[in-house]
């Protein structure tokens, strides 16, 4: 406790609130609102029935209206506590509600109809997870074909990334000939070649070899990043090319230079590579919205978008597909963000 | 001593794991030998060279070039040779206005309804999020309890994917969401936010810098970090006032990683599409709707869809793009001579 007494009314030079004391604690408890707090009401909205959704106001935690099944009725009836005209309380179930009054019974002697006026009650509510948010979707939205669409273009796409760039740094770092250089250029050129500038004219090559509507076709222009190669040659440049030369005296292949020497020595380059094509890969949306057309070929997050554009959107079930795709994305930010910040500070890349 | 021998001879599971890839990787080693003999050593750096630049060649290098074929042609067939060729006709209805400030006046009105609406964007979303991701920057570098908590708070959404940033904020922004609860509190009635074509062009530069402010913010902060201490205990030994210090010390040794912010926060805010097309769709009307989405929008999404058109607006947007980053380029050039006349 002394500790956070401390840290809260700690002061520059501690004598007496100086004005940026001030307006660092309000950007940071603000920030602690603006920047969790959309994703605590996700994460709690996702639990929400469709009728707790459309409430107004809302609730922060997922209230539901209790409901009790009575003799001589089909559907559940919900349950209110009322305050009847003697001035007592008692829990009843409302049968109908006509202007102003609502029609209620006693669920345990539903014979005796009782009319209460709608300001007299207020619903029994207790909180209650919708957890079918989640396991329905399985059955209803080919869930699990978008998820594992997401998981199989992630996976594979990273490996790829991970084997052709770490082959072309090796010749970028290792081997002088001709070219070279314009080798080099011409991959770091590439960064200026974002893909809403040729996605018109990639479109049409993916189409022309067959890929379109094919996972591959998601798949292969994404991997020859030109990040990765200047990721793991700026690493392999740091390798002392005396290894090479000794292991060339000993006979070994070129292959196997590469393969038993220079990839286990780049083992950290490739650990952070291999981190941000995953979340790269997991996160891509527009060239994956261009390549598939067919529902059962979705990604989870062009998915996600199109049952959000539809006139009906059925939130309870986008909002915890929603929570789904972030896990991934969450869990790699929590065991691995010191790392990743102290990356991106030092090589400012995304 | 036998310990230690099977300790040896036992496979961990990482090993086992390997034990295919180990195989394979031997299985290849025959055939790429023979190879090695045959082209001798530099044909092996062609030979590791090849798949990436082959992939790039082909997905990346090839469109680029053909883009420009693609712009000069009309028609809505998919591939080149069937398209005819129109010259710079796909150019010219672009630029076919009779009043350049009033999209109304133009053929394809709009383009220019998002050519206008990206540079509004630009403009707005730049300089806020260099001003946010500045302060968050100095408070950071402040000395905070749990620094690196406050640092990972402001850093997450950078790695949410853009269509989980748009349904979040489109979920908080509707009429029954968090924003118009809050607003309850005091008194106002629930407003459908996203339907109001200026608060959903707000909330499309909001959403935007909320995404990526972390990432930004890193980065001038590794800057800070960078600045030595002792400058501000002479400067504080002079009884230099803190807002001298901060014009004179912090924002000149910081003008490198600034610049670097403001060509990067520049290039991504012209090619914004994801979250925006998630969150708003473009609309309501056309008051979000940016260049990328009506390239996406010409050449895909339409009923009749336009590749030519949409190749010559991308090309334009290329342009837009490239002059950025020479302007980094050259901006950069001249700092470092600046500060090696110093």
């Amino acid at each position: 406790m002394s500790r956070v007494a401390q840290f809260l009314f700690r002061r520059k030079g501690g004598k007496g609130w100086h004005w940026t004391d001030i307006v660092t604690w309000v950007w940071l408890v603000g920030g602690l609102f603006i920047m969790f707090g959309p994703a605590v009401w996700l994460v709690g909205s996702s639990f929400k029935s469709p009728a707790a959704l459309a409430e107004f106001p809302p609730t922060i935690l997922p209230y539901v209206t209790q409901k009790v099944t009575v003799e001589g009725f089909d559907k559940p009836l919900d349950l209110y506590e009322v305050t009847l005209p003697d001035g007592s309380k008692g829990k009843l179930a409302e049968v109908r509600r006509i202007g102003v009054v609502g029609q209620m019974i006693n669920p345990s002697n539903p014979g005796k109809v009782i009319k209460v006026n709608i300001s007299q009650r207020t619903p029994v509510r207790a909180m209650s997870f919708a957890s079918g948010n989640y396991t329905e979707p399985f059955t209803h939205f080919d869930f699990v074909r978008y998820l594992w669409n997401s998981v199989f273009v992630t996976v594979v796409a990273t490996l790829i990334t991970l084997v052709v760039n770490s082959m072309a740094a090796f010749a970028l770092s290792k081997y002088e000939f001709r070219g070279r250089t314009i080798a080099m250029l011409l991959i770091l050129a590439t960064l200026m070649v974002p893909l809403s500038v040729i996605m018109v004219p990639l479109y049409s090559i993916v189409s022309a070899l067959g890929l379109f509507n094919n996972l591959w076709g998601v798949i292969l222009p994404t991997v020859a990043t030109p990040t990765g190669v200047f990721i793991l040659r700026q690493y392999m440049l740091t390798i002392p090319d005396e290894l090479v030369d000794a292991a060339r005296m000993d006979k070994a292949s070129e292959w196997q230079i590469y393969w038993r020497i220079i990839l286990p020595l780049t083992a950290p380059a490739l650990a952070v590579l291999a981190i941000f094509s995953v979340v790269w890969r997991w996160n891509d949306f527009l060239w994956p919205l261009i390549v598939l057309s067919r529902k059962e070929l979705y990604t989870l997050q062009v998915g996600l978008s199109i049952y959000s554009g539809e006139l009906n959107v059925q939130w309870h079930f986008i909002l915890a597909m929603t929570v789904v795709t972030m896990i991934p994305v969450v869990l790699v930010f929590i065991f691995l963000q010191r790392f990743i910040t102290t990356g991106i500070a030092g090589t400012g890349l995304k | 001593m036998k310990a230690d021998v099977s300790g040896k001879t036992s496979l961990g599971l990482g090993e086992i794991i390997m034990l295919p890839v180990r195989f394979a990787m031997g299985l290849i080693d025959t055939p790429l030998r023979w190879l090695q003999r045959m082209t001798g050593i530099g044909g092996m750096a062609t030979f590791f060279l090849l798949p990436n630049m082959l992939i790039f060649g082909i997905f990346v290098l090839l469109p680029f070039f053909i883009n420009f074929a693609y712009s000069m042609t009309g028609g809505t067939a998919l591939f080149l040779p069937d398209r005819n060729f129109v010259g710079m006709g796909q150019y010219s209805r672009l630029f076919d206005c009779s009043n350049y400030l009033d999209p109304n006046s133009c053929a394809e009105d709009t383009f220019w309804t998002a050519v206008g609406n990206t540079g509004w964007f630009v403009v707005l979303q730049v300089t806020l999020m260099i001003g946010f991701s500045l302060v968050t920057a100095l408070i950071l570098n402040r000395d905070l309890t749990a620094r690196s908590f406050w640092r990972a708070m402001f850093f997450f959404p950078v790695l949410l994917s853009p269509v989980v940033v748009g349904l979040i904020w489109k979920w908080i922004l509707q009429r029954q969401g968090l924003l118009n609860f809050g607003l309850y509190g005091f008194g106002f009635e629930p407003y459908a936010w996203l339907n109001d074509r200026n608060w959903s062009f707000a909330a499309t530069v909001g959403v935007s810098i909320w995404a990526h402010m972390g990432f930004y913010t890193l980065i001038l902060l590794a800057g800070l970090q960078a600045i030595p201490k002792d400058l501000y205990e002479a400067a504080e030994m002079d009884g230099t006032r803190p807002t001298r210090a901060f014009l004179r010390i912090t924002l000149p040794l910081l003008a490198p990683n600034l610049l670097v912010v403001i060509v990067l926060v520049l290039i991504r805010a012209v090619q914004i599409f994801d979250e925006v097309y998630v969150l708003t769709g473009g609309g309501p009307g056309t008051s979000t709707l940016y260049l990328t989405q009506y390239i996406y929008e010409t050449g895909f999404a339409a009923q009749l869809r336009n590749p030519g058109l949409a190749a010559a607006a991308s090309i334009l947007m290329g342009v837009v793009l490239v002059v950025l980053t020479l302007l980094q380029l050259g901006l950069s050039r001249s700092s470092e001579k600046n500060g090696g006349r110093k």
